[in-house]
């Protein structure tokens, strides 16, 4: 079966040809040194022992496949969240063809973004040639309002200052003197996405409200009555933007989106290419000063960020990704109480609907275990979601989730009768997740596409909940926040559940008794 | 409470740039100022003198120990020292691996986030040797040292390496706030070395600040691990220190941007004062006894 032009074969039926499967086990044979198949399965099964987990936990100076990205993901994340902001990162070309990707790949649009293309000659000499080459063709190419500048690992290594790169790069004209250039150094060494998306939206903040580098005087606070709103590093922020502004303009609250990814990542396909799309208005972020309040919906997202807006004399308050009915009802109450708008019924309605499908549904989800990962909000969020539907969120791991995130999600699972047995891992990664999952099983993973090969290893369902999924579609325009976010988590869960018990109740004549049509 | 004063003393490796800035700020302290010490060598002897200590636990050697800079609490590499002076050392790696640069910037960012800076009049920097990279450079970046003073004496590679660090603080004093405080001579009785010295300075657009004369209590302070403001107070030398310190201190918003000069200048300005003679090309590369044939 080989390939001919007539009809084009694709790889899932190709490679299963007779050519080239007796080539794959020659190779083996031949080239990869392949063990006794009894030998493989004893140490495979080994690894799924108690004695290796406790190996497997004792590990220092080894990671695999932590759940987490590196900062200037994260910086490129809030970057795009501004009006016709480009965002720029100091370092080599690599890096950033990771980012725009990684983007493209979850969202399936593309992401926009450009490097300073360092190279050997850079790290001797530093970059500052780079930058300000880069930033004069990065202008004159694709005409941004904003250029938002951050670092990779290389530039951060030689110790490249940007405030004064910057500066000089205006002094050569690769950018007029006022032209917008907000900074943020963001090792990626340090931290993760999460800690790359607070310093760029830091800096970006800082840019606009503390005097734009010393080139103007800072912004003086006269506090109105918005509020300023920041979503933090979320791969649904398509569709929770849109919701979160639905909710504010059924509430008549007047608001700010510090970081509004929603349009740049969801351009129609109308034969116009959009490089920039919707985000936050550039005055808007200006005058975003003078706000009363900011509410972020992801604390661990926005830790620097927020100190420095409480610095400003605005109340800040900050969420852990609610996701579910008590979660909003805290998010709706805070806004009504900063704002004195009462929440409106058709509102109160949606959480009435909500309530009334998890009572439909509970038989289903009560007492269920499920292990779940992801970035430190997102469990935080997921987590008490799960508790609220009586189900134990058994084991909950973090890669950048940090001490306190532990204490916040110990806490947390302690103010329930589900959260008893729970526990919470900082800083381990999905090779421990294997080994929980092998020797504390539960009934279903949430994670993830990476998790998709914990799936395969141990069997445990998966259901798709984070950043990034690949290998799904679409799910990023669908909200997860609000009481119509919750619905839509709710959903997913159930149809993972449901799809699971008819794949394995279909054996006929033996189990099939229970492959009901009714669910 | 006055304004975060942050200076930095740079200078070529050996030139007895840890004594003299722990002397000064010892001199500072005695004044009443609230210091914090930041030692930026890998060698990290920024502040034995005024510890009494071998060696301070650096910050980039807990954070080794510990896993993770994120781990590691100010306490645990903030000591204090004579007069209340905070002391931390940044550390790095072995001579020979790894970056010491990126320490310094990872050290610097650690202290910053961690509060180390409140509550303090003077925070001083002590760098390594020239501004060998980025990360050297770290102390003078937008916000850090206002004021840079150079350690040097009257011998060549001395003011070799003056010239090259005032090269640093000129790329970035045209940016930011950075400026060359002056000059602080350390003796080390070479020839015209007075004369030297203020040639140099105005040749850089700065000043002397000081001349501290080469004495032997220093050495016998030093063995003790301590500063001669604390040994001998009563000494001549202390109260040269306490001079420098006074001038330094007076020498608020003084600092001006430097004007380095070429290697050739350099070179020519050790001719003018006879230290080398005027060059017979014909004699450049010729060994004594080839010289004297």
């Amino acid at each position: 079966m080989s390939q001919n032009a007539e009809k084009v074969i694709d790889h899932f039926e190709l490679f299963r040809g007779p050519e080239y499967t007796e080539m794959l086990a020659n190779k083996k044979c031949m080239f990869e040194d392949p063990v006794l198949p009894e030998e493989l399965t004893r140490v495979t099964e080994w690894t799924k022992s108690m004695e290796y987990r406790e190996k497997n936990f004792a590990r220092e100076a080894l990671t695999i496949n932590p759940a987490k990205a590196c900062q200037p993901l994260g910086a490129v994340f809030a970057a795009l969240g501004f009006e016709a902001t480009l965002p720029f990162v100091h370092g080599s070309q690599g890096c950033v063809a990771y980012y725009r990707s990684h983007f493209s790949r979850h969202f399936k649009e593309p992401t926009s973004a450009v490097s300073s293309s360092m190279t050997e000659d850079a790290a001797v000499f530093g970059g500052l040639n780079n930058l300000i080459d880069g930033m004069a063709n990065a202008f004159s190419l694709y005409k941004p309002k904003m250029i938002a500048v951050s670092t990779t690992c290389m530039a951060e290594v030689i110790g490249d200052d940007l405030n004064a790169y910057i500066k000089n790069a205006k002094e050569k004209g690769s950018v007029p003197q006022d032209f917008d250039v907000p900074f943020a150094h963001t090792p990626a060494f340090v931290g993760s996405h999460v800690t790359g998306y607070d310093n760029a939206l830091k800096g970006i903040i800082e840019h606009f409200w503390n005097g734009k580098a010393a080139t103007t005087p800072r912004l003086e606070r006269k506090a109105n009555s918005k509020l300023n709103f920041i979503g933090g590093f979320d791969g649904y922020t398509v569709g929770n933007m849109r919701e979160i502004k639905r909710l504010f303009d059924l509430m008549g609250v007047e608001y700010t989106i510090l970081g509004d990814n929603s349009d740049v990542w969801d351009t129609p396909s109308d034969g116009e290419f959009r490089m920039y799309d919707g985000g936050t208005r550039l005055e808007d972020a200006a005058n975003a000063i003078h706000a009363q309040a900011t509410i972020s919906m992801q604390e661990f997202c926005t830790v620097k960020t927020l100190d420095l807006i409480e610095a400003s004399g605005q109340e800040v308050i900050a969420f852990n990704h609610p996701i579910g009915v008590e979660g909003t009802d805290r998010f709706l109450m805070e806004v009504s109480r900063l704002t004195g708008k009462p929440i409106p019924d058709a509102i109160a309605k949606e959480r009435g609907r909500l309530v009334d499908a998890i009572a439909d549904s509970n038989a289903h989800i009560h007492g269920k275990k499920f292990a779940l990962y992801g970035d430190p909000d997102l469990t935080l969020g997921l987590a008490a979601f799960l508790l609220e539907l009586g189900a134990e969120p058994t084991h909950i791991l973090s890669t950048n989730g940090d001490k306190d995130w532990e204490q916040k999600v110990q806490a947390l699972l302690a103010s329930s009768p589900f959260g008893k047995n729970c526990h919470a891992y900082s800083g381990k990664d999905l090779w421990h997740m294997r080994s929980l999952l092998f020797t504390e099983p539960v009934d279903f993973l949430i994670g993830n596409t990476y998790g998709k090969f914990l799936e395969r290893d141990t069997k445990t369902p998966l259901i798709r909940v984070g950043f990034p999924i690949f290998d799904r579609h679409h799910h990023h325009r669908y909200p997860v926040w609000g009481y119509q976010g919750g619905l839509n988590v709710l959903v997913t869960i159930l149809d993972k559940i449901f799809d699971h018990m008819d794949a394995t109740t279909n054996d006929v004549s033996k189990n099939d008794y229970s492959f009901d049509i009714i669910r | 409470m006055a304004a975060l004063r942050q200076i930095a003393f740079y200078g070529k490796g050996g030139i007895g740039k840890s004594t003299t800035s722990q002397n000064t700020l010892a001199a500072l302290a005695e004044m009443g100022q609230k210091i914090l010490i930041v030692g930026c060598d890998p060698k990290a002897d920024s502040t034995r003198l005024i510890l009494h200590a071998k060696a301070q636990d650096t910050i980039l050697s807990m954070a080794a120990e510990l896993g993770s800079v994120e781990d590691l609490e100010l306490d645990q590499v903030m000591k204090t020292g004579y007069k209340g002076i905070r002391c931390v050392e940044s550390g790095g790696p072995e001579p020979g691996v790894g970056c010491a640069g990126r320490g310094v910037i990872t050290s610097i960012n650690f202290l910053e986030e961690n509060g180390a800076y409140e509550d303090i009049d003077y925070v001083s920097y002590d760098v390594l040797g020239d501004v060998v990279c980025g990360g050297f450079a770290m102390p003078i970046r937008e916000n850090k040292a206002q004021e840079i003073y150079i350690v040097m004496s009257g011998e060549m590679m001395a003011m070799y390496a003056a010239n090259n660090i005032s090269k640093g603080i000129l790329k970035y004093a045209n940016s930011g706030g950075v400026r060359l405080g002056g000059l602080i001579c350390n003796e080390r009785q070479t020839d015209k070395e007075l004369e030297l010295a203020e040639t140099i300075a105005k040749k850089l657009g700065s000043k002397l600040i000081y001349f501290v004369p080469r004495a032997n209590i220093v050495q016998h302070a030093e063995l003790r691990r301590m500063t001669v403001i604390e040994y001998a107070p009563d000494s001549e030398q202390a109260m040269h220190y306490r001079k420098l310190a006074e001038k330094i201190h007076n020498n608020v918003g003084q600092g001006v941007i430097p004007t380095p000069i070429s290697m050739d200048e350099l070179e020519e300005m050790l001719m003018e004062h006879g230290i080398i003679p005027n060059v017979d090309e014909s004699l450049v590369g010729k060994r004594a006894v080839e010289a004297v044939a």
